[in-house]
């Protein structure tokens, strides 16, 4: 089958539909998902296509669509939990953190919980401090929880396959100001990308920018400006914070010796940290220059749009951080 | 003071359809229960074991809810303080002292979670959590998956009073109700939410009281007549299983004994209060019972107290003698491998 340019929007649909229509136990639940058609219309026409039953509009109820997921799941099924945002899945962080990534080895394997739940990051659309902060990196900490965040329409359709067929559950986080965003994307029912594999999504020599979600749109425009320069930034998308695939990120690194880290995070103890410490770590022997990392400020998210976008990253701030380094 | 105890005589059984064998191993399950319970304050107060959590008290409740279930067909989502209910379910005084002990071959959880988080996939015991309340919502999920699977097992969540203030509580019987779910919500009411009497927890009179805001049934039973316990328990069980919906059941019970090993309740409560209780003893007040019926005489309760010493003599031993887990049982089972 052949690959068509597809946005990430459908690409998610797409994988959706797909994997309902191979197995029966999934289903959908969250606000919004089912006459509405999804907060970001990922899920139009599904109560069409499947039933009331198999696609749940559920009460403005965030902890008990995380809870009943994970008791859904223990019971055999393999639910799809939507979240708005990231930001309110704080309401259902026990369901999440305490349950869903822990149940396997608090109760010795007896209990696998397949469940993925779907909700959307990031900031831009002037929606305040509430909506807009990217904390994945939050839900990564947790042993037992997978953690995906795509940063193409590619990556967006394999991984979210990829994570309704495991039997692991997965917080799969998509990221709203990027739902247009169009790739080449196969049809073919069967594709599906693994877990927790990192990709590198540009070549080059001079800098390894490591980066994930948005930070792959700002990382991918700061290498075009760079090259006008005559410098070529090799970029590794991430993919997923758990399982955290930094092998391309060593293997880029011996060739360049140089490093930044793009996120949407706060700066206190993120993914920069953490791809920092490893660097360090394994790659000492390679290091030029300190990582260098580029971040959200470390503000709560403000409102207004000239400050908001002065508190997020941008492909300007990339720029710079890799002019320092080269 | 125990000698001016009198019990509280009446246990209803109006309604009740258990032939005589059954009532006796009712009676067994909350004596053997509640010797289980004491041995391991013993066990706890000889510096043995670091932790213990007592259901003491609450026998008549959750042997009658157990016996009330297609037990090992309908799902139980438990709390800490149900080591009768786990034990009517088919849970070992072995599983248990493996457990409280932290022993290899420890059934539940592999000796990584703390003990009395009783679960059992053969016995439908589902996980329970620490942080209260948290299994209600996942019960509405349990038993809504058991609606869409067509299946006609019913989920029994249990929880305290103290619980029923989170927010969990609330919004998982607001989905109960929205979705007409299979589950029986029981309320185990011993007046303290550790320190904090009722009067501190709510404004209502009940738990009970809440069940018309979401749209389901309620019942309020004493939870110290395990036979009253069983049929207010069967009828909501069979109500569920029948199409008819979540009941919120609340036991009117108590707790004599500390919230667990970590607490002194005599900075909360007085004596003569505790001293009350002692007339309500859902054991004693059974035994009567049994006695009246003829199903018990002073020789039949020594067989019954030697049977369960000696068991839990033989599963204590065992526990101890069994070795504790290797270093590298701390690191599995984190995730499924892919190709498990």
């Amino acid at each position: 089958m052949a690959d068509k340019v597809i946005t990430i929007r459908e690409a998610l649909s797409a994988a959706l539909r797909e994997e309902m229509q191979r197995d029966e136990r999934v289903f959908i639940m969250g606000e919004e998902v089912g006459v509405w058609g999804g907060t970001y219309a990922v899920t139009r026409g599904f109560i069409d296509e499947f039933g009331e039953k198999r696609v749940r509009d559920t009460p403005i109820s965030e902890m008990v669509i995380a809870g009943a997921a994970v008791g859904a799941a223990m019971a055999g099924l393999r639910p799809i939990a939507e979240i708005m945002t990231i930001n309110f899945a704080f309401l259902a962080l026990d369901a999440i953190v305490n349950h869903a990534a822990k149940v396997r080895y608090m109760f010795n394997g007896q209990f696998t919980v397949p469940l993925v739940i779907r909700t959307t990051t990031g900031g831009g659309k002037q929606l305040g401090a509430t909506h807009s902060h990217a904390p994945e990196v939050i839900f990564a900490h947790f042993p037992g929880l997978y953690v995906g965040v795509p940063g193409t329409a590619y990556d967006a359709k394999g991984m979210l396959k990829a994570s309704i067929r495991d039997d692991n559950p997965v917080l799969f986080v998509e990221h709203s100001t990027m739902l247009q965003r169009r790739a080449a994307v196969p049809e073919d029912p069967d594709f599906v990308l693994p877990i927790g594999k990192s990709d590198v999504k540009r070549r080059g020599k001079d800098v390894t920018i490591v980066t994930y979600g948005k930070g792959l749109e700002w990382s991918m425009t700061a290498a075009d400006t760079l090259s006008k320069d005559g410098i070529e930034a090799e970029i590794v998308d991430l993919r997923w914070l758990r399982p955290l695939d930094l092998e391309p990120v060593f293997e880029s690194f011996k060739k360049t010796n140089r490093c930044v880290v793009v996120e949407e995070s706060l700066p206190m103890f993120n993914i920069g940290a953490e791809v920092a410490a490893q660097i360090q770590q394994e790659m000492f022997d390679y290091m030029d220059a300190p990582v260098k990392r580029v971040s959200a400020m470390d503000i709560p998210l403000p409102y207004s749009r000239e400050i908001e976008l002065m508190a997020l990253p941008s492909a300007e701030k990339v720029v710079a951080a890799v002019k320092e380094l080269v | 003071m125990t000698a001016e105890v009198q019990t509280v005589h009446q246990i209803d059984d109006a309604g009740v359809d258990l032939d005589p064998a059954a009532l006796l191993e009712l009676y067994w399950q909350m004596v053997r229960a509640r010797r289980i319970d004491e041995r391991t304050w013993v066990l706890h107060r000889q510096g043995k074991i670091a932790f213990h959590i007592s259901g003491i008290g609450h026998e008549a409740i959750q042997v009658g809810a157990a016996y009330a279930m297609r037990r090992g067909h309908d799902y139980a989502h438990l709390y800490y303080r149900d080591l009768a209910f786990a034990l009517a379910l088919g849970y070992t005084p072995r599983d248990f002292y493996l457990a409280v002990f932290g022993k290899l071959g420890e059934p539940t959880s592999g000796a990584r979670q703390m003990p009395s988080h009783f679960t059992g996939r053969a016995q439908g015991m589902l996980p329970p959590s620490s942080p209260v309340a948290t299994q209600v919502p996942q019960a509405a999920g349990v038993a809504l998956a058991c609606k869409l699977r067509g299946q006609d097992r019913v989920t029994v969540v249990t929880l305290g009073e103290g619980s029923t203030s989170e927010g969990d509580f609330f919004e998982g019987l607001n989905w109960a109700g929205v979705h007409i779910l299979p589950m029986i919500c029981l309320v185990q009411n011993n007046i303290y939410a550790i320190s904090v009497p009722m009067e501190k927890q709510m404004a209502v009179a009940n738990v009970a009281d809440r069940a018309p805001m979401f749209g389901i049934a309620a019942a309020i039973v004493d939870g110290n007549d395990v036979l009253a316990s069983y049929r207010v328990m069967k009828e909501a069980i069979e109500r569920a299983r029948g199409g008819g919906g979540a009941t919120l059941v609340e036991a009117k019970t108590y707790r004599p004994v500390p919230h667990s090993s970590d607490d002194d309740d005599r900075t909360y409560r007085s004596r003569d209060e505790v001293d009350e209780w002692k007339r309500h003893d859902p054991i004693l007040r059974y035994q009567i019972y049994l006695r009246e019926r003829g199903l018990l005489d002073d020789q039949k309760i020594e067989d019954v107290e030697a049977r369960a010493r000696q068991e839990i003599d033989e599963a204590q031993a065992n526990a101890l003698a069994a070795p504790y887990p290797p270093a590298e049982d701390a690191l599995g089972p984190v995730f499924k491998p892919l190709h498990d």
